[in-house]
């Protein structure tokens, strides 16, 4: 059953990712790159890794997807405009995807076989930030509220 | 469990079978599968679970739009609807019936695709949220170690299908509606956030089902423990409450569609059915909402006092639900609609200040110990963050004649 859910959810995932590196106009684009990563969610959940997969969710879609979807429309305005292949961006894709797949290959990980887990509480995942993680912890919501102050002070009124 | 305290009115026994009637039954529709494979018994387990919700919120969406009319109508001294069946209590199958057989008009310079898959997408969110409320003793449909999470990352998405609406539609005034629809949603999402933490910190967990189990006894016997009744959970209740209101587009926030400015905001270009689904959608957000809040402050289906157990669980939970729609409809029925700058200044300096201090006074009452002092304490910590930020904010802005500033 979780494999024939798993070749759906591959299936669907990998061609919106298709989608969204093909269509011609921006915002399709854009959308399709939300529902891939509905996908990945959903990928998640097989996995039994619920936590992960929510914030994914909450993350990319409620905010990612969002900002990405207002930057396209409050900055571009050649849309359908069809500017021929590109060819530094393919070989520049190519290029990571390569070093990626080697550095994959490379690693002993992937001989391991995974220890069967049902699924991580998120009291598991609590425990471990705020023990061993809480200095990184710390250090994001810092790196977070400074960029929260900045964004503030980029918009606030002028005086006169 | 059902305890002792249940006096006479109903057998212990039969109250409990009353109360789980709808475990029951799932139960028993279950046992004509036991023959089939797992995964079938899963499948048939989860669409029965869909079927049930399905059937008793749009049944409520129907009492609600009716009601809300009657309601609002009484409030403005007039009759509303009272033609349709008895009392006008079909109005809804008439409405209904009127908003499948219109035409559906797509703009011919619209995003056909985008414009067709928002109403779905927005419906699809707003009724994967009810999935994680206990409403009722063993009646979770969907049980998941992250609800609350859950609940909060499917509302999330709302915003991208506003934004869809927006786009989809080609409409100066569909953008101009999304665009404020977001801003406010994208605000208030995060005081409603962390005016859940508290809850989840003293709970321990982000399983609604534990959420409400700790809520289940009674201090003295007779108060139950509801997180409403301390300091911090008032304050965070009321806090989530008026973020409740702005996330589902209600009347003193309902800038995002308010009709003597933008038309109707992201739903301008939707007719038919779609600005029905629309309009079912926003209900059904409405009602996960308040549902979640009767989870986290009104102690979901528990009963308020023991020798009232005996009523089933889930006549409690949508007792308390059904107050807290009232007093939706009651405030639309009462408060003009706000400017967009004073809900962003509202949201920014005072909601979220305001919950950031529900967490803090939480933190002190567990310190505390969990008592009347801890009760004081987290009190004091409410009051003087309320008192400051009121000094704070005070313009001392005296009642002159209106100046009015234009953009440049």
């Amino acid at each position: 059953m979780s494999s024939v859910a798993f070749v759906i959810i591959a299936i669907l995932t990998l061609a919106a990712a298709l989608a969204a590196a093909t269509l011609q106009k921006l915002m399709h684009a854009a959308l399709s790159f939300a529902a891939t990563l509905v996908g990945v969610a959903a990928l998640f959940f097989l996995l039994g890794a619920e936590f992960v997969g929510l914030v994914l969710i909450f993350v990319y879609i409620g905010a990612v997807a969002v900002l990405i979807v207002f930057t396209i429309l409050l900055t571009r305005r050649d849309v359908g405009k069809d500017r021929g292949a590109n060819w530094s961006g393919a070989l520049l894709a190519i290029g990571v995807f390569g070093g990626l797949m080697w550095a994959i290959l490379k690693t002993q990980s992937v001989a391991i076989v995974a220890p069967h887990i049902r699924s991580i509480s998120v009291k598991r995942i609590g425990e471990a930030l705020m023990t061993s993680y809480v200095w990184p912890l710390q250090c994001v919501g810092l790196l977070l509220t400074a960029a929260l102050i900045g964004a503030l002070v980029l918009v606030m009124e002028e005086k006169r | 469990m059902i305890n002792e305290s249940i006096d006479g009115f109903l057998h212990p026994d039969v109250s409990k079978s009353v109360d789980q009637i709808f475990v029951s039954a799932k139960q028993w529709l279950l046992s004509w599968l036991t023959a089939a494979p797992g995964w079938v018994l899963q499948i048939a387990s989860s669409l029965i679970n869909i079927c049930a919700l399905l059937f008793v919120f749009l049944t409520l969406f129907a009492l609600m739009s009716v009601l809300e009319r009657k309601i609002l109508g009484r409030i403005q001294n007039r009759y509303g609807p009272n033609r349709v069946g008895p009392f006008g209590l079909l109005q809804p199958v008439a409405d209904g019936i009127k908003m499948l057989i219109k035409e559906d008009i797509v703009p011919a310079r619209a995003d056909k695709i985008v414009h067709f898959l928002a109403p779905i997408l927005i419906a699809a969110a707003a009724i994967l949220a009810l999935a994680v409320i206990p409403y009722g003793r063993n009646m979770t449909p969907f049980t998941i170690d992250g609800g609350i999470l859950f609940f909060f990352a499917v509302g999330s998405t709302t915003e991208l299908a506003v934004f869809m609406a927006g786009w989809g539609s080609n409409n100066k005034f569909s953008m101009l509606g999304a665009m404020r629809a977001i801003a406010q949603m994208i605000s208030y999402e995060l005081p409603l956030i962390i005016t859940v933490l508290p809850v989840v910190m003293v709970v321990g967990s982000l399983t609604p089902d534990r959420i409400v189990a700790a809520q289940g006894e009674y201090t003295y016997g007779v108060v139950p423990r509801w997180f409403v009744f301390t300091p911090w959970g008032a304050a965070a209740f009321i806090l989530f409450f008026v973020s409740g209101l702005v996330e589902s587009n209600r009347t003193p926030f309902d800038v995002p569609e308010g009709e003597s400015e933008i038309v109707a905001g992201h739903m301008t270009e939707y007719s038919g059915f779609k600005y029905a689904t629309f309009f079912m959608a926003e209900y059904i957000g409405m009602f996960a909402i308040t549902g979640l809040a009767v989870t986290l402050f009104l102690g979901g289906w528990h009963s308020p006092a023991p020798a009232l157990e005996f009523i089933p669980s889930y006549v409690w939970f949508f007792a308390k639900l059904s107050v807290l729609l009232f007093v939706y409809i009651w405030l639309r029925g009462t408060l003009p609609r706000t400017r967009v700058d004073q809900i962003m200044n509202f949201a920014w300096k005072f909601i979220l200040p305001m919950s950031f201090a529900c967490v803090i006074a939480a933190a002190v009452w567990h310190y505390a110990g969990r008592g009347l002092r801890g009760w004081l304490w987290s009190f004091f910590v409410i009051a003087i963050v309320y008192t400051a930020l009121s000094m704070l904010l005070d313009t001392q802005r005296k009642f002159a004649p209106r100046v009015y500033r234009f953009a440049e």
